[in-house]
């Protein structure tokens, strides 16, 4: 198995710039996800760990050799699509075998080798069924089954779970990341879906408009985000980010706006002019005593847990509260941020500025 | 602005039973969202309402007048669907304004013009009023679909998965957006979605459809806390509720096959050894797969959690649910 080190790497198509120096590590078993919305250059980085196409500039390493130039078929890596294609004349057992046949093993090894996989993937039973009646579990489990049988270093994944429905694909994700667990093979996986990226990945980069904004552990990205676009793409309901203006000196542990001071995580950096207070929703509480005000405009009943839309003078802000908490519509109340949580970012390039919270997560990696 | 009934109404299509003897009260005002998985009937029952299909049996009634034999132009209904359908020639603008053109409206310009505006502006698309139909994006063209629906003042609105074809965020405003409309103008909504989040954040009213069948009708609440069934309580709830043999805890009533516990009915620190097989983190909560007597069951804890795999946690029943052997509620 592999580590993968990308290192200032670049990709142009024409004049148009997909993929902008972007320099990251995958460790060896990792699970690791490459997280953005369309268009970001996610797709076009994995394709370039794949050798699907070639970077502008810049390395990257598998196992600690320079790969950049080589075609994928000398990368020793399997891909799996978002539309996996089966060979619809051959049955479940042919489909897997194909790639070691073609790779000349001997016909015991195949069977042996074969009967393996199908047992991490419980699909036994079904070896010698035609795929073409075969459930879209079954058709993905079979086409993971060809990509695992050759034993490649690292597995890459392209929004493999894209296609099916919400129901369906939990239950893909959890038996992915078991097997995961099971083989420890190094796998890239590419998503869009945030929920996916936190629950499936050990590390996650985001991507913005060709730029790693972030990586890192997923609770770490989602606890102190470097960027705005982080603290809005990661999260549902988002993080809250209320617009201010003021001027933070180094030391400063407190903020201003609308009339109210709040604490804030001591900051190790100055900034001045157009700022912003992000806070997740989980850390407001409602506390009809707190100075700073808004009024319920919706409440979402979730089971558990409730989300309470509140306006206040900086815009619409959404706290999740128990459900057992009673919340009515239109009534006024308080807002209490948990100091401990806060992230101020800076408005002119949306960065979080240093503090005592998040130094640890913003200055490695 | 009237109340929708549906009594014993049943449809079959060839040997397929889609809707088997449903009988439904849509109050007044009210936003009933159907859920079941694909074939459950949810469209079925819409297309019922709507007049696209007529029952086998049974009657349909609109604010207390029966629609049999009436066309959907006659019903006074505004339908969304999935696919969107929408002029190809004509501007966002004009594709808007199209049903408040209709002679039987007779709308003045002035007031076409403020409508068309005004749903615009709900549905984020103001920038793209004079684009073509066709220059859209799938998200875009699902907005001005809905927004046709929106300009009109039916009695009834009724739509099926309006939602699904956008991106997470979007969804997330236009639900609330949505809800809001409903509310204010008072029109009485019916709404089929896979999504379960739509179905909690928006209904007043949840109808819970199991081939063909309405099996549960009641609040979202009610459907989460007080659920008539396994199949019932595996509706709502992420992660879903978790359903154990009844006996793996002791207590169980005698006519008990399963228990069923969400994440807050499972204790926490007391109780019996479980072991920790997975951890996901997911931001505002965590979730630890637990093994627990060979059983995998899910649950939530704090969201900087230092639990890891392999270790014991103590879990107890809270107020668990007990189902029978066909899955229906006895505690």
């Amino acid at each position: 198995m592999a580590q993968i080190r990308i290192e200032n790497v670049r990709k142009d198509f024409g004049s148009f710039n997909a993929v902008k120096s972007s320099t990251f590590t995958i460790e060896d078993g990792e699970f690791f996800m490459l997280l953005g919305p369309s268009g970001c250059g996610k797709t076009t980085t994995l394709r370039m760990m794949a050798g699907l196409e070639l970077p502008t500039s810049g390395e990257i390493y598998i196992d600690g050799e320079e790969v950049g130039m080589k075609p994928a078929s000398q990368r020793d890596i399997a891909f799996v699509f978002q539309m996996f294609a089966l060979y619809p004349h051959m049955n479940v057992r042919k489909n897997i075998s194909y790639p070691l046949i073609s790779q000349g093993m001997a016909k015991r090894d195949v069977k042996k080798k074969v009967g393996e996989i199908a047992e991490i993937l419980g699909i036994t039973d079904i070896l010698n069924r035609p795929v073409g009646g075969l459930s879209g579990g079954d058709r993905q489990r079979v086409a993971l089954g060809r990509a695992i049988v050759r034993d490649p270093k690292a597995f890459f994944m392209d929004e493999p779970l894209g296609a099916l429905d919400a129901e369906f694909r939990e239950h893909m994700s959890q038996e992915l990341r078991a097997l995961h667990d099971r083989m420890n093979a190094t796998t890239v996986y590419v998503t869009h879906d945030q929920l996916e990226a936190m629950q499936m990945g050990d590390k996650i980069v985001v991507m913005n408009h060709g730029v790693v904004e972030q990586f890192g552990v997923p609770q770490e990205i989602y606890d102190w985000p470097a960027t705005k676009f982080v603290a809005q793409f990661i999260g549902s309901p988002a993080m809250n980010l209320l617009d201010f203006r003021a001027m933070v000196g180094v030391g400063d542990t407190q903020v201003t706006f609308g009339n109210v001071t709040f604490d804030i995580p001591r900051v190790l950096e100055g900034a001045n002019g157009d700022m912003t207070f992000g806070v997740r929703p989980e850390h407001i509480r409602l506390d009809d005593a707190a100075p700073y005000r808004g009024k319920v405009s919706a409440v979402e009943y979730l089971g558990t847990t409730q989300i309470i839309t509140l306006d206040t003078s900086n815009g619409a802000v959404k706290a999740r509260v128990a459900s057992s908490e009673r919340v009515r519509l239109g009534e006024k109340t308080g807002l209490r941020f948990d100091p401990q949580t806060v992230t101020i970012f800076q408005g002119a390039n949306g960065r979080a500025l240093l503090s005592l919270a998040n130094q640890g997560v913003l200055t490695n990696g | 602005m009237a109340e929708v009934s549906l009594t014993g109404v049943s449809k079959s299509f060839g040997d397929d039973v889609a809707l088997d003897d449903v009988t439904m009260t849509v109050p007044d005002g009210s936003f009933v969202v159907l859920l079941g998985p694909t074939g459950a009937g949810k469209t079925t029952t819409l297309r019922m309402v709507s007049g696209l299909d007529k029952p086998d049996a049974g009657r349909v009634r609109i604010g207390g007048r029966d629609m049999a034999g009436l066309t959907p132009a006659q019903r006074d209904v505004a339908m969304v669907f999935q696919q969107y359908s929408l002029y190809p020639h004509l501007t966002v603008r004009q594709n808007l304004a199209f049903p408040l053109k209709s002679p039987i409206l007779n709308t003045p310009p002035a007031e076409i013009e403020r409508k068309v505006g005004e749903v615009a502006e709900v549905l984020q698309i103001s920038h793209k009023l004079d684009n073509k139909a066709t220059a859209l994006s799938g998200g875009e063209m699902q907005r001005v679909s809905i927004g046709r629906a929106l300009v009109r003042s039916p009695s009834v609105y009724l739509m099926d998965e309006p939602l699904s074809s956008l991106d997470a965020k979007l969804r997330s405003d236009l639900r609330i957006e949505l809800k809001g409309i409903q509310a204010n103008s008072g029109a009485t909504m019916l709404y089929v979605t896979h999504d379960q989040i739509e179905a909690m954040t928006m209904a007043t009213h949840v109808g819970v459809l199991d081939h063909g069948k309405l099996v549960q009708f009641g609040t979202p609440r009610d459907i989460y806390e007080d659920p008539v069934s396994v199949y019932a309580a595996s509706r709502l709830g992420q992660p879903r509720i978790n359903v154990l043999p009844a006996e793996v805890f002791g207590g169980a009533p005698a006519t008990a096959r399963t228990i069923g516990l969400r994440p807050e009915q499972i204790i926490q620190g007391d109780g019996e050894d479980s072991m920790v097989q997975r951890v996901e983190h997911l931001g505002d909560q965590t979730r630890l797969h637990l093994i627990f007597k060979d059983h995998t069951l899910i649950t939530v804890t704090d969201a900087h959690t230092t639990l890891k795999g392999g270790d014991i946690v103590k879990i107890r029943p809270e107020k668990p649910y007990y189902f029978d052997a066909d899955g229906a509620r006895v505690a």
